[in-house]
């Protein structure tokens, strides 16, 4: 079988869960191998968990300068690796940092890139859904090495044990002038919150909120429901929540099992952001609302009264269940 | 200070957008085509830059003759010069394909020290070409930004992305892409829609920018849509109006539906 790469998504100490979900998607197309970018050690502290999901094999590519630029690290190390290897394939995650990697990558080796792919088959072909949910897309690579970025949460984490064997992979040093130095990191502050993209719940808060404080409405119902909060652009733009937690076109895009819009019109814009979920709740005191015309469930109403009911009904539920 | 900003035309998003049944690839004739919003940021970063430090301000865009609109429209908010790419071998391109055509076009353009983008499409979303672009030129690339400032020789941007923020530093030359927080993008007046009538824009093919390819054939894309189908509508389901029960009959459903 195939080598196939994968980029391992980690903090240092630990592996993230969207690295087993690629190991998973890899074993779709070949033998997955693992690439750890990081400090000198951080691949021996990983390989334990790497090996139980699957990766056949461990690149290392260490150097003390690994986490401080922007990219570039990465990008560097599965270029080797693919010259090492010679993959079927490589994988990574389809986040932000994802993206812009595996599209470095590619351009490099001149290879076909397909991004945010949410399902992939045995001939390399990915689904990936287009303009916002109105479309389903089915692609292929036609030149080149197919470069994949898949969508977290598309595939579920599989324990596999396997074997693995570590091989370093020497990285060039990074030129200054060539790539942005991290000078500060500040990580988002989810609190005890699921990850937005990854949540099966999302409730989420537009301009209806009225305000920061209003909010507390919100999270109190995600919190109760074991959910994740998001905004609308306009409740952001107002500064009632912090931009990374948009929602929509221009912001995250949610698929969970429940997505609730509180205080949300529903413009095409958000929409294209959370249509996929698999059942959308919501409340909005207009009933004329777009929203309302593609809620499984609507509820016309204020959401003071219904949300904090809500959210008390279930934590009323779980006690009893 | 030379800026080149990365804009492109893309459909208005309020619409509905469409593929074309032939080749998959965005109905742009039954489209309202506009300036994308997040491109009128960078234009606007690019000119607040001009304001205070000095600057001229080059608009890069591929597509076809249409884009031509987007290019007058950052003329018109107050950017200098247009390069307009615009080749029917393009049709289709991919995302490296585009980049590479980017990266040749900044290269037409003496002594850049900065390049703006967007930080992501509103119709591919694919959120790599910028960083494809600075890779090529051997920019370090700071993107999605929230914040950007430029002192001496230096840039320092704070990026925003779900993993949190981050404090970045490069020299110039660097290329940066910007997110909706970046700024407020002005409004052409009527003396600047007016100036940008006679404004310079340059059209250019692929052979202007590749004159040393050889002539194997210029190749657009690396992948292929092998099937695209419109996913089915949502209907409305249920709908109540609150009387003091939507609470309670809300959670029974859910429940009824284990989402409970
Ligand atoms: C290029 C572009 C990109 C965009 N990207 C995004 C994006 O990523 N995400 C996004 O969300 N938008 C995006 N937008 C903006 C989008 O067009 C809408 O402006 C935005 O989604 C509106 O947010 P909203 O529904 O919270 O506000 P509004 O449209 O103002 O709706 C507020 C709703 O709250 C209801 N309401 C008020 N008070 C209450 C109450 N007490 N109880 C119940 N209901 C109440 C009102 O009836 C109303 O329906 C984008 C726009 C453009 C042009
Ligand atoms: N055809 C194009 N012409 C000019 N700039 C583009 C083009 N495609 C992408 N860009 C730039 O790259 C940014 C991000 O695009 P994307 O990576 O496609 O999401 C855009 O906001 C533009 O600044």
């Amino acid at each position: 079988m195939p080598d196939v790469l994968v980029l391992v998504d980690h903090d240092g100490e630990r592996v993230h869960k969207t690295t087993y979900e690629l190991l998973a998607a890899a074993r779709r197309l070949g033998d997955p191998a693992a690439v750890v970018v990081g400090t000198p050690g951080t691949a021996a502290r990983l390989e334990e968990c790497l090996a139980r999901h699957g990766a056949t094999g461990v690149y290392a590519a260490e150097s003390p300068e690994a986490d401080e630029f922007l990219a570039t690290p990465a990008v560097d190390a599965l270029e080797l690796a693919v010259r090492e290897a010679s993959p079927a394939a490589v994988l990574v995650s389809a986040t932000t940092d994802g993206k812009e990697m595996a599209g470095r990558l590619a351009a490099r080796l001149d290879a076909g890139l397909l991004i945010d792919a949410v399902d992939l088959d045995s001939s390399g072909a990915v689904t990936q859904i287009a303009f916002g949910g109105s479309y389903t897309v089915r692609s292929q690579v036609t030149h080149g090495m197919p470069v994949i970025a898949l969508r977290p949460g598309s595939f579920e984490p599989e324990e596999h044990p396997v074997q693995t064997g570590e091989r370093e992979l020497l990285l060039p040093s990074i030129d200054p002038a060539a790539s942005a130095r991290i000078t500060a990191r500040r990580a988002a502050l989810a609190g005890d919150r699921p990850e937005l993209t990854e949540a099966t719940v999302v409730v989420s808060g537009g301009r209806g909120v009225g305000g920061a404080d209003g909010f507390k409405v919100v999270e109190e119902l995600a919190d109760a429901l074991g959910g994740a909060v998001g905004a609308s652009r306009a409740a952001v733009d107002a500064g009632y929540y912090p931009h990374q937690y948009q929602v929509g076109q221009t912001g995250k895009s949610v698929s969970p099992q429940l997505y609730i819009a509180l205080g949300i019109s529903g413009a095409i814009q958000h929409l294209a952001g959370m249509q996929t979920s698999k059942t959308i709740v919501a409340v909005n005191k207009d009933p004329e609302a777009p929203i309302l015309d593609l809620a499984d469930f609507g509820v016309v109403g204020d959401l003071f009264a219904v949300a904090p009911r809500l959210a008390r009904e279930v934590a009323a539920r779980r006690e009893v269940g | 200070m030379n800026i080149v900003v990365l804009v492109k035309q893309v459909p208005d998003t309020a619409a509905e957008r469409t593929l074309s049944e032939a080749d998959h690839t965005l109905d742009r004739e039954n489209a309202d085509l506009l300036l994308d919003e997040i491109n009128e940021r960078a234009a606007e970063e690019a000119l607040t830059l001009k304001e205070a430090v000095g600057a001229e301000v080059t608009v890069v865009s591929m597509g076809p003759d249409s884009a031509i609109d987007a290019i007058r429209k950052a003329l018109s908010m107050g950017a200098d010069r247009g390069i307009h790419i615009c080749d029917d071998r393009l049709q289709g391109a991919d995302v490296v394909t585009t980049a590479k055509v980017l990266a040749a076009a900044v290269r037409m353009v003496e002594d850049v020290d900065l390049v703006l983008a967007g930080n992501a499409t509103t119709d591919g979303q694919g959120s790599a070409v910028p960083a494809i672009v600075a890779d090529l030129l051997g920019l370090p690339q700071l993107t999605h930004a929230r914040e950007l400032t430029v002192d001496g020789g230096r840039l320092r941007a704070e990026r925003e992305t779900e993993n949190g923020e981050a404090s970045l530093d490069a020299p110039l030359p660097a290329l940066v892409s910007v997110t909706e927080k970046i700024n407020e993008p002005r409004y052409p007046s009527f003396k600047g829609i007016m100036a940008a009538k006679k404004k310079p824009v340059e059209t250019v093919d692929i052979d202007d920018l590749f004159p040393d390819a050889d002539d194997t054939g210029f190749l657009a894309t690396r992948t292929r849509v092998v099937e695209a189908v419109p996913r089915p509508a949502r209907a409305a389901g249920i709908r109540i109006t609150d009387d003091g029960s939507a609470g309670r009959q809300l959670v029974e459903h859910l429940v009824a539906q284990k989402l409970v």
